[in-house]
């Protein structure tokens, strides 16, 4: 792989500020409805507020990476007096919790950062976050390249990892058999 | 494919245990959007007027809002709707938080309950999967605790609890519906769910809620959030600090408490206290509340923070909104430590924190006057906060006096006698209201308090200011940017109200200005209730980022059917008509529209039957207060028509029986 100036997409996240509206929950998932702003679901949402307003919890969470196995153990933090649910802060989609998982498919979701094309000035749930417990900062980092995996991409690795390649294809090609449709009519 | 809306209610009979899942007429959505709007059609449609408020018959209808569950910011609002022991009227009130959103995303527009259980249970709704369980672990526990008690049995943190509390199951007339941060307070309407012996409904949802124009919606959407920020960098100048900003209103926020110390009464709304204000006691409250505020709290979609988390050394934490801040500190005679601590308790019990403090002040009063005796307080403590205590947990029992206290000051006061009613001295509609007591007559206000089916000023006030500004210049710098009236006569009417002489109340503005402004600020409120949008973003503030302009290009963005200011303008009419007719039909009539007697001091009978004339004409409705025939057919409310029309409120060719208290024609020109 390459050494290449990468930009560093930051979004900060100061708990303190977070009045618990979801906004962002709610616009992330508008921004990523086909078409655009179609539907709401904070359920797809690729940021979640862990939130226990009586014991005085906020946690934006977003959406990392996709995890095919649970951690071996699990953490709990305790900040300032509070003690933070199990894997409070972690980013994952991992078969130990419900979040960042499509509701119907179960496929994982992951922050893109709103990529757009043209891309936004900031990402949708920075923009909806009046209350500015997110903020948005890009800088520049000499690092390796990597190539950015799309959704689809990321959804097939994550049933390749549970199921396995050779079935995951075996399987698409039976789908696209039944419905009637030979695979190579599906082009335009 | 329904957009905005799910298209779908749950139907819940309590007494069979029976669930349906029911599609609803989209024909209804465009003839009154949602929210209250279809409530009252169904109310009118299904609970005879005979039927008691706490009977299986009685319906407990819980609406979202049209617009709930998209991004239109503050679009949250679940109206809750029935028949209230305490008016024997419909009552329709309304709660922020997240609940409704939560069963727009659960895939149901209403939650339709009759019927009454055995025992007390609870309402569990997980989208598709809708169950009925036993909740007698949960009987006597408060509504803060039931909802944890809930969510953690169901290990579902993220459900959404609406619950009562003690003053709900012991059928309290004045109790609430509580939920996290918000309450459906006002009407009683938590002692009709303790009747049907529903404890709670928790909710959780998965689905998507669709718009059918994308992108008009959205843009439009964030024009609102930016002008939201834009006036938080903008209070309006010349009014005090609750009325210069936006929300409904931040009274977690505000520390100045000036307006609301000097200007309301305290006691059983009695006792005005002009100089109360000073640096000592702001120095104090500020003290109190910023060590027992945690956090500032929004609603569902709204950067407002109308709430906050409250931690009262010693006691469970809990969450408060709005003006409880200081009903319970006000009603007492005490200090704002007082009425937070006391409120966490009201809080737990689920009780209306207008109606409950002004009872128990009531209560005291009677004492005083030797109306009540010692032998109707065992036990009682002797100072004023120890009563306080001491009272709402008689209440909230039934327990003792508490028992006749529970159904609110007009009904104790009747059962009580001996001239307990002239204590029972701040209600309309057998209904406790603000405690405010003012010198000269508004005639803005004597409508609104008159006709109001709402029950609370707050819930009907709003969009034009409450006096007018001292100068001229100041009068017009503000109208210079007040695109938010209907026509431009408004900002006349506005610039040329004046605090004194020829031009300022009770005869300016006039009587047909009056009428309008009225009926515009009504109608912002009837638009909100109908969407399900906060008052604090739209009818409630002045200049708010919702308007009768931008409305019908979100509804129509959003739900798909064009709709033009007239078409609006159209369906609030509707929907207030039907919510008249509701009433009408269980016995509203002009007798019972009047603000308290001793709302001000100076009143003026002729000009008050002119206002309430001339305003049932602008309204349709006869002299009697009833919508005729012909406002009737125009509104496409035909059944109603032939309903009133069989049951002999109206008779075919317009006029009323036995009605017309007045029949004075309009003085000229005043
Ligand atoms: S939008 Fe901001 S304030 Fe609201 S929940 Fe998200 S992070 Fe918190
Ligand atoms: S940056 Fe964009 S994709 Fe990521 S959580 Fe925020 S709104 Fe969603
Ligand atoms: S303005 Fe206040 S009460 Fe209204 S939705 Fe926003 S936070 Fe809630």
């Amino acid at each position: 792989m390459s050494q290449k100036t990468r930009t560093i997409k930051t979004i900060r996240i100061d708990v303190d500020k977070c009045n618990g509206c979801r906004a962002c929950e709610l616009i992330c998932s508008a921004f990523h409805a086909v078409p655009r702003y179609s539907s709401n679901n904070p359920e797809r949402a690729r940021i979640r507020v862990l939130y226990d307003p009586l014991r005085d919890i906020y946690v934006p969470v977003y959406a990392g990476a996709y995890a095919a196995a649970e951690c071996a153990g699990r953490d709990r933090y305790t900040i300032d007096g509070k003690e933070y649910a199990e894997c409070a802060f972690c980013r994952a989609s991992c078969s130990s919790r419900d979040i960042f998982k499509e509701p119907d498919s179960g496929l994982p979701l992951k922050c893109d950062m709103c990529e757009a094309d043209p891309p936004l000035a900031e990402p949708m749930c920075v923009q909806w976050c009046l209350a500015e417990a997110l903020t948005y900062e890009e800088r520049q980092e000499e690092g390796a390249a990597e190539p950015a995996l799309g959704e689809i991409e990321i959804g097939l690795e994550a049933l390749a990892a549970r199921h396995g390649w050779q079935k995951l294809v075996d399987t698409v090609a039976r789908l696209a058999q039944k419905d009637g449709t030979p695979m190579d009519a599906a082009k335009p | 494919m329904r957009y905005a809306e799910t298209g779908f209610d749950l139907e819940v009979d309590l007494t069979r245990g029976n669930i349906e899942r029911v599609a609803t007429d989209p024909r209804l959505t465009r003839l009154h959007l949602g929210g209250l709007g279809i409530n009252a059609r169904i109310l009118w449609d299904r609970v005879p007027p005979e039927v008691e408020p706490f009977s299986p018959e009685n319906l407990l209808i819980f609406g979202a809002g049209l617009l709930v569950g998209t991004p239109a910011v503050g679009c949250n609002r679940t109206i809750v709707s029935t028949f209230s022991p305490q008016t024997r009227l419909m009552a329709y009130s309304i709660m922020g938080g997240f609940w409704a959103p939560e069963l727009k995303y659960a895939g149901y527009d209403r939650v339709i309950l009759r019927g009454r259980a055995a025992e007390l249970v609870y309402l569990w709704i997980h989208n598709d999967r809708v169950e009925i369980r036993d909740a007698a672990h949960l009987q006597g526990k408060g509504a803060v605790e039931t909802a944890e008690l809930i969510r953690q049995e169901l290990r579902e943190p993220k459900a959404q609890v609406a619950a009562i509390g003690l003053a709900g199951e012991n059928r309290v007339y004045f109790a609430s519906i509580e939920q996290g941060r918000s309450s459906a307070s006002r009407g009683g309407i938590g002692a009709v769910m303790g009747d049907k012996r529903l404890k709670a409904i928790a909710v959780r949802g998965t689905r998507d809620v669709h718009i059918a124009r994308p992108d008009i919606f959205l843009e439009l959407v964030s024009e609102v959030l930016q002008y939201i920020e834009v006036r938080r960098n903008h209070p309006i100048p010349g009014v005090m600090p609750i009325l210069a900003g936006l929300g409904s209103p931040q009274e977690m926020v505000v520390h100045d408490e000036k307006w609301h110390t000097e200007n309301f009464s305290w006691g059983n709304s009695r006792h005005r206290r002009k100089d109360f204000w000073t640096e000592e006691i702001e120095k104090k409250w500020t003290a109190t509340l910023e060590s027992m505020r945690t956090r500032l709290i929004s609603c569902h979609n709204c950067p407002m923070k109308c709430a906050a988390t409250i931690s009262v050394p010693g006691q469970p934490t809990y969450m408060m909104k709005c003006f409880s801040k200081l009903t319970y500190t006000m009603a007492a005679m005490s200090d704002l430590e007082f009425g937070l601590r006391i409120a966490q308790l009201a809080t737990e019990h689920g009780v209306d924190a207008f109606s409950a403090p002004q009872v128990m002040a009531f209560a005291l009063e009677l004492y005083e006057a030797g109306i009540l005796t010692d032998q109707d307080f065992p036990g009682m403590p002797a100072d004023n906060e120890g009563r306080f205590y001491w009272l709402l947990d008689r209440i909230v029992r039934r327990e003792g006096i508490g028992d006749v206290l529970a159904n609110g000051t007009h009904w104790a006061a009747r059962e009580i006698g001996r001239g307990a009613e002239e204590y029972a001295h701040n209600n309309i509609k057998k209904h406790e209201q603000l405690p405010l007591k003012l010198g000269m007559l508004n005639p803005i206000y004597f409508l609104m308090y008159s006709t109001g089916e709402k029950i609370n000023i707050t819930q009907i006030e709003g969009n034009f200011p409450q006096a007018p500004f001292a100068t001229r210049e100041e009068r017009e710098a503000f109208a210079r940017d007040w695109i938010h009236v209907p026509d431009e006569r408004f900002k006349q009417w506005f610039v040329d109200w004046e605090l004194r002489g020829e031009r300022s109340i009770p005869h300016y503005p006039p009587v047909d200005a009056t009428c309008e402004i009225v009926n515009w600020q009504e109608q912002m409120h009837y638009i909100d209730d109908s969407i399900g949008m906060c008052a604090g973003l739209s009818s409630f503030p002045l200049k708010p980022p919702y308007h009768i302009h931008n409305l019908p290009t979100l509804i129509s963005a959003g739900a798909g059917f064009d709709l033009d200011e007239a078409g609006l303008t159209q369906i609030a009419r509707r929907n207030r008509t039907l919510v008249r007719a509701v009433n009408i039909r269980r016995g509203l009539r002009r007798e019972d529209e009047k603000p308290p007697a001793d709302h001000w001091r100076k009143r003026f009978p002729e000009l008050e039957t002119r206002l309430l004339d001339e305003y049932y004409r602008y309204k349709g409705w006869n002299a009697d207060g009833i919508p005729t025939e012909e406002s009737l057919r125009e509104l496409s409310l035909d059944d109603v028509a032939d309903d009133f029309l069989q049951r002999g409120i109206l008779t075919a060719g317009g006029e009323a029986r036995g009605e017309a208290t007045s029949a004075q024609p309009p003085a000229p020109g005043e």
